[in-house]
C-alpha cells in the first residue's frame, strides 16, 4: 500500500497508519494510511459498503462500541497513537467530535442540547457563562438566529436541516479540533444541504473536518482533499486514491477512481 | 370457456366455477366469513362480559339490605325516647343500669365512660346493651327486587327484626381493625399491611430491578456466558409460579435469615406489633420483591432497548462516558415506559396472595402494624380467609374487601396511566 | 463570501485548546467502575433467587424422601395422600391439577385464541384500543377475586344448571372455568403477537388469490403462526398448573381422586396453600411434603417454560 502524503506546509491533525479494522472475523478495512491536513475539509467517496464510514468512526473510537470490533495499526493524532493503550476513548470523543448521517438530537431543550457536552466532560462557570457558550455555538454553527429565541423548545421541533446543525452546534460546544460527519446531509432537502456545505466552509477556519459522503457533486464543491475507498476481492475496504479534490475528480492517476468518478460503478 | 377447451390435448386440470357459479361460490364464502368473524368477536364479548359480571357480582354482595335484631328493645332502656336524642349524662346512667360490674370495669379501663363522647356511648350501648345482631343479609339485586318477599321472610322469621339499607363499603369499613364478628369487622389493619408490604417491596425491588435492566441491555456482553446464563434465568424466573416464591420465603427469609427479618439482631424486642419470629412485613416484602423482580427487570429491558442507538452514539460522540449516557440520555429516554412496567408489577404485588400465606400472614390481627418487624395481613389474605368462612355475612365482607381492593388497584393503574402521560407530554414539549 | 466566512469564525471565538492542555491519556473512571460493579450485582441477584428457590426445594425435598415412612416410589406410584397416616401418594393432587387446568385451557384456549384472530385480522384500530385496555384489566384482577367469584358466582350457576346434587358446593368445574377467564387474556394478547408477527405481504399474497379474510386467517396466517400460538397455549398451561388462589378457594379440600369435574379435589397448590396456612411445625413430615410437592410444581412449570421459549426461538427464526 503507498501511503498518500499531502505536500504542504500546513501540520497534519490526524493521520491513519495501516489502519485494518475487524468486525469478528470479518475484515471490514485493510491497512489504510492516510493524514488528514489540518483546517481543510477532506472528503471520503466510494460505493456502499467500502469501509468509509468504518474508517471514519475509527478516527474517534467510535468503532469501540461495537462489541465485536477490533482494530490493527494507528491512528495518530497530536502526536499520540489514539489505539495506544493508555488513551482514553472518552477524552479522544471529546477532542474530535463527531455528526452522524441522521440528525440525533437529544429529546432535551436546544439548550440542554448543547449545554450536554460540556457539562458532562465537567464543564465549569457561571450561568451567564453557560449562555455565552450556547450561543456561540448556535451562532458557530448558523443556527443562533433561527432559533435565539425557543432556546427552551424541544430539539426535536426543528426542521431536519436544523436538527443537523443542533447536532454541529452540540458537537462545536465540546470544542473538538477535528469534526468527522458521517453523510451529514443524506437526509436533508438540497437548500438545506447547501446550508450545512456553506457552513463547513466557515468552519474550516477553525476545525479540521473530514466527511462521508455518497454525494459526488457534494465531495468536488465542498471538499480541499478527496479520498476514495473501494472493497477489495475480499470485500475489506481499501485506500485506492487520496489527492485535492481538484486532482482526484479531473486527473485521477487510478482507472477505478476515474471509473467511479464518471459514474461507470457504484 | 372451461379450463380443457384452452388445450384440448392436455390431460385435465378439473375445473374452476365459472358464470353463476362463481356468484354462489363467492357468496357462501363470505357468509361463512361472516359467521365466522361473528364468532371471533363473541370471543371477545366474552372476555368483556366476564369482567362486567365479575364486576358486578361483588358490587351486588357488597351492598344491600340487612336485617337486624336487638336482644334488648330500645324503647325498654330510654323510656321511649330515640337513643340519638339522649344526653351524654343520659346515656352514662343507662349504662351502669343496664350493665354487670364486670363488664363496665371493663370497659372503664378501657377509656372512662365520663370522658366518652355521646356518638362513642351509643356504640357501646348498641353492642353492650341492647346486643344488637346482625340475623339476615341480602345482595343488592334481590333487595332491588324483590323487597316485599324480604320483608315477609324477615317478619316471619325474626318478629322484632329491623330492615335497614347498608353498604358495606363506607369509612367504618375502611378504619375499623379487624374482628370476628363480621358486622363489625373492618379492614383497617389488612390497608396498612398492604401499604406497609407493599412500599417496602416496591422499596428493594425497584432499584434493584432497573439496575439488573440496565446492566443487561447498556453493560452485559451478552456473548459471554455468565450474562447468558442471567439473562435466561431471569425469563425463566418470570414463569416461576408465585407459591414457589412462597416456599423460598417460608424457608429462608422466615427460617434462615430469622434473626434479621424479625428484628431481633437489631434490638426489636415484641411487644406493640413486633413478633420475634420471622412472620413479618420485612419477609413478606423480601419475599414479594423476589417475585416481581423479573418483571421489573424485563420490561425496563424492553424500555431500555427501545430508545433509539442514535441518542447514544450521539452522546458517546461528545466524549460522554458509559454512565453519564445512561444517566442522562438513556434513562430519561426510557422512563415513561419503565415507569408503566414497575406500576404493573407493583400492582401484582398488591394482588397476589399465594405467597404471603406461606410466609405466614397472620389472618387475625387487630393492632395496626407499626414498623417492619410487625406482624401482618394484607387485603388479599383477609378476602381469602373470609371467602373461606361458611357464614354468609364474611362473604359479604369479603365482597366489600375486594371493592376496596380493586379501587385501590384502579388508582395505582390510573396513577401509572397519568404518570406516563405526563412524562411523554413533557419529553416531547421539552 | 470567503471575507464574510472568516469574520463570522472569527466572531465565533472558541478557542482551541494549546498542546499543554491536551491530554489523552487514561482518566481513572473509579466511579464508572463503582457503578458497573454495582449493577453488574443487581444482575446477578436474580440468580441467587433461582439457586435459593432450586436448593429450598431440594433440601426440604430430601429431608420429605429420606424419611422412613416416605419412599420416591410410593410418591408417584401409589393414589393415596392423607398426610396424617402417613399416606403420599401423589396421583390425586395431580390429576386434579391436570382436570382443572385442562378445564381452564378448554375455555382459554378457544376463547383467547379466537379474540386475538379478531383483534389481529378483523379489529379496526379504534376497537383494538378500547378492548385490549379493558382485557389487560381482566388479566391484572387478583386471583382471589377470581377464587371469590368462582365460588360465589360460578358455582352456584353450575349448580342452577346441572342441578344441587351433580354439582358439588367445590368442584374442580368452577375452579377451572374461573382460570380459563383469568387466562384467556394472556392467551389472547400472546396469540395476538404471533399472529401479528406474520408477514402482512403473506395475507396479500392469500388476498391476491381471490381469498376471503377468514380463509386467510385460517388457511395462511394461523398456520403460519402456529409455533408462536402453540408458545402462547402452553404459557397459559404452565400459569394454570401454578395458579393458586382459586383453587385453594373453589376447588375443595382434601385430595381425591376422581374424574367427575363436578367433584371436589384439592390440587397440588391448593394443597400447599391448605397445609402452610395451618400450623405446622417445621421439620415435621407434612412441613417437609409441601416441600416436594413445590419441586413437582417447580419441574412441571419450568419444563413447560423452557417448551414455549424454544417454540418462540423457532417461531423468531423464522419471520426475523
Amino acid at each position: 500500500m503507498t501511503t498518500y502524503d499531502i505536500d504542504s506546509s500546513n501540520a497534519n491533525a490526524i493521520e491513519a497508519r495501516d489502519m485494518s479494522i475487524y468486525y469478528g472475523a470479518f475484515r471490514a478495512v485493510n491497512k489504510v494510511s492516510l493524514a488528514i491536513e489540518k483546517n481543510k475539509i477532506t472528503a471520503f467517496i466510494g460505493p456502499s459498503g467500502c469501509g468509509k464510514s468504518t474508517v471514519l468512526r475509527s478516527f474517534n473510537r467510535m468503532n469501540d462500541l461495537v462489541p465485536t470490533a477490533r482494530t490493527e495499526g494507528e491512528i495518530v493524532f497530536r502526536g499520540k497513537n489514539l489505539y495506544a493503550p493508555d488513551v482514553d476513548p472518552v477524552e479522544v470523543r471529546r477532542r474530535i467530535g463527531m455528526v452522524f448521517q441522521k440528525a440525533n438530537p437529544f429529546p432535551k431543550s436546544i439548550y440542554e442540547n448543547i449545554a450536554y457536552g460540556p457539562r458532562i466532560n465537567g464543564w465549569r462557570g457561571t450561568k451567564a457563562e453557560m449562555d455565552e457558550l450556547v450561543e456561540r455555538s448556535l451562532r458557530g454553527a448558523a443556527l443562533w438566529d433561527d432559533v435565539k429565541d425557543k432556546l427552551q423548545q424541544s430539539g426535536l421541533s426543528l426542521s431536519g436541516g436544523q436538527q443537523q446543525r443542533l447536532c454541529i452546534a452540540r458537537a462545536l460546544a465540546t470544542q473538538p479540533e477535528v469534526i468527522l460527519m458521517d453523510e451529514p446531509c443524506s437526509a436533508l432537502d438540497p437548500i438545506s444541504t447547501l446550508k450545512i456545505e456553506e457552513l463547513m466552509f466557515e468552519l474550516r477556519q477553525r476545525y479540521t473536518i473530514i466527511i462521508v459522503t455518497h454525494n459526488m457533486q457534494q465531495a468536488s464543491r465542498a471538499s480541499d482533499y478527496t479520498a476514495f475507498f473501494l472493497m477489495n476481492s475480499e470485500r475489506a475496504g481499501e485506500l485506492v486514491e487520496y489527492g485535492t479534490t481538484e486532482q482526484i475528480f479531473h486527473n485521477p492517476k487510478d482507472e477505478r477512481t476515474e471509473q467511479y468518478i464518471s459514474g461507470r460503478f457504484g | 370457456m372451461s379450463a380443457e377447451s384452452i388445450n384440448p390435448e392436455e390431460r385435465s386440470v378439473g375445473v374452476l366455477p365459472e358464470g353463476p357459479a362463481v356468484k354462489q361460490n363467492i357468496a357462501r364464502r363470505q357468509l361463512i366469513g361472516q359467521i365466522w368473524r361473528g364468532i371471533f368477536f363473541f370471543a371477545i364479548v366474552f372476555g368483556l362480559v366476564a369482567l362486567l359480571t365479575l364486576i358486578l357480582d361483588v358490587v351486588n354482595d357488597s351492598f344491600g339490605l340487612i336485617a337486624t335484631q336487638s336482644e334488648v328493645d330500645e324503647q325498654e332502656i330510654t323510656g321511649g325516647r330515640e337513643l340519638e336524642d339522649l344526653s351524654q349524662a343520659e346515656l352514662v346512667a343507662i349504662l351502669n343500669e343496664n350493665l354487670s360490674r364486670r363488664v363496665l370495669t371493663r370497659l372503664n379501663r378501657e377509656q372512662p365512660l365520663e370522658e366518652r363522647d355521646a356518638a362513642n356511648l351509643v356504640e357501646v350501648i348498641e353492642t353492650e346493651v341492647l346486643k344488637t345482631e346482625l340475623v339476615a343479609v341480602f345482595p343488592l339485586w334481590e333487595s332491588l327486587t324483590q323487597r316485599a318477599a324480604i320483608e315477609e321472610r324477615v317478619t316471619e322469621r325474626f318478629p322484632r327484626a329491623e330492615l335497614s339499607w347498608k353498604a358495606w363499603v363506607n369509612w367504618d369499613f375502611i378504619t375499623t381493625p379487624m374482628s370476628s364478628v363480621a358486622f363489625n369487622a373492618g379492614v383497617r389493619t389488612a390497608i396498612l399491611g398492604t401499604l406497609w408490604v407493599t412500599m417496602l417491596t416496591a422499596l428493594i425491588a425497584i432499584p434493584v430491578g432497573i439496575f439488573a435492566a440496565i446492566y443487561l441491555e447498556e453493560y452485559a456482553d451478552h456473548r459471554v456466558w455468565y450474562n447468558k446464563i442471567i439473562q435466561t434465568n431471569i425469563n425463566n424466573l418470570a414463569g416461576v409460579p408465585s407459591i414457589i416464591y412462597g416456599m423460598l420465603g417460608l424457608a429462608i427469609f422466615v427460617r434462615v435469615l430469622e434473626p434479621f427479618t424479625s428484628g431481633a439482631f437489631f434490638g426489636v424486642s415484641s411487644g406493640g406489633g413486633a413478633t420475634l419470629n420471622g412472620r413479618t412485613i420485612l419477609s413478606a416484602a423480601f419475599t414479594m420483591a423476589l417475585l416481581i423482580l423479573p418483571v421489573i427487570i424485563i420490561t425496563g429491558q424492553e424500555a431500555i432497548r427501545a430508545v433509539p442507538n442514535s441518542l447514544r452514539q450521539g452522546s458517546y460522540g461528545l466524549g460522554a462516558t458509559k454512565w453519564q449516557t445512561v444517566w442522562n440520555i438513556v434513562l430519561p429516554q426510557a422512563f415513561p415506559s419503565i415507569l408503566t412496567g414497575i406500576i404493573l408489577a407493583v400492582s401484582r404485588a398488591v394482588g397476589e396472595t399465594a405467597p404471603l400465606i406461606l410466609v405466614g400472614a397472620s389472618t387475625f390481627i387487630v393492632t395496626d402494624p407499626n414498623g417492619p418487624f410487625s406482624k401482618f395481613t394484607v387485603l388479599p389474605i383477609q378476602i381469602y380467609t373470609w371467602t373461606q368462612q361458611p357464614e354468609q355475612e364474611f362473604k359479604i365482607i369479603a365482597a366489600a374487601a375486594i371493592v376496596v381492593l380493586l379501587i385501590v388497584m384502579l388508582f395505582l393503574n390510573a396513577t401509572a396511566v397519568l404518570l406516563r402521560n405526563y412524562f411523554r407530554s413533557k419529553r416531547v414539549s421539552v | 463570501m470567503a471575507d464574510q466566512a472568516r469574520a463570522r469564525a472569527e466572531s465565533i471565538g472558541v478557542s482551541i485548546p494549546t498542546e499543554a492542555t491536551v491530554d489523552l491519556s487514561k482518566r481513572p473512571h473509579i466511579g464508572e467502575t463503582i457503578i458497573q460493579a454495582i449493577l453488574f450485582i443487581c444482575g446477578v441477584l436474580s440468580i441467587f433467587t433461582t439457586v435459593g428457590i432450586v436448593w429450598v426445594l431440594f433440601q426440604q425435598a430430601w429431608l420429605f424422601f429420606g424419611d422412613p415412612e416416605v419412599s420416591v416410589l410410593e410418591f408417584f406410584t401409589t393414589f393415596r395422600w392423607v398426610p396424617e397416616i402417613g399416606l403420599f401418594g401423589v396421583w390425586p393432587l395431580v390429576t386434579a391439577t391436570f382436570m382443572t387446568s385442562l378445564i381452564g385451557m378448554l375455555v382459554a384456549i378457544p376463547f383467547g385464541l379466537a379474540a386475538a384472530i379478531y383483534l389481529s385480522e378483523y379489529a379496526s384500530d379504534r376497537v383494538r384500543s378500547v378492548v385490549k385496555p379493558l382485557l389487560e384489566i381482566l388479566a391484572g384482577v387478583p386471583t382471589v377475586v377470581y377464587g371469590y367469584f368462582a365460588l360465589g358466582f360460578i358455582t352456584p350457576l353450575l349448580r342452577n344448571i346441572f342441578g344441587i346434587n351433580t354439582v358439588n358446593i367445590y368442584n374442580m368445574a368452577s375452579a377451572g372455568i374461573a382460570m380459563g377467564i383469568l387466562i384467556l387474556p394472556l392467551i389472547a394478547s400472546l396469540s395476538e403477537d404471533a399472529l401479528s408477527a406474520v408477514p402482512q405481504s403473506l395475507r396479500n399474497a392469500s388476498f391476491g388469490l381471490g381469498a376471503t379474510r377468514l380463509e386467510t386467517a385460517i388457511r395462511v396466517v394461523l398456520p403460519a403462526a402456529a409455533s408462536g400460538l402453540v408458545a402462547a397455549f402452553i404459557i397459559g398451561i404452565s400459569r394454570a398448573v401454578g395458579e393458586t388462589m382459586i383453587v385453594a378457594l373453589a376447588a375443595g379440600a382434601g385430595p381425591n381422586l376422581t374424574a367427575n369435574p363436578f367433584d371436589s379435589a384439592e390440587t397440588i397448590t391448593g394443597h400447599i396453600a391448605r397445609i402452610s396456612g395451618g400450623d405446622i411445625s417445621y421439620g415435621s413430615i407434612q412441613y417437609t411434603s409441601i416441600f416436594a410437592l413445590g419441586l413437582l410444581l417447580f419441574v412441571i412449570t419450568l419444563g413447560l417454560n423452557i417448551l414455549s421459549r424454544r417454540l418462540v426461538a423457532r417461531f423468531r427464526e423464522v419471520y426475523e
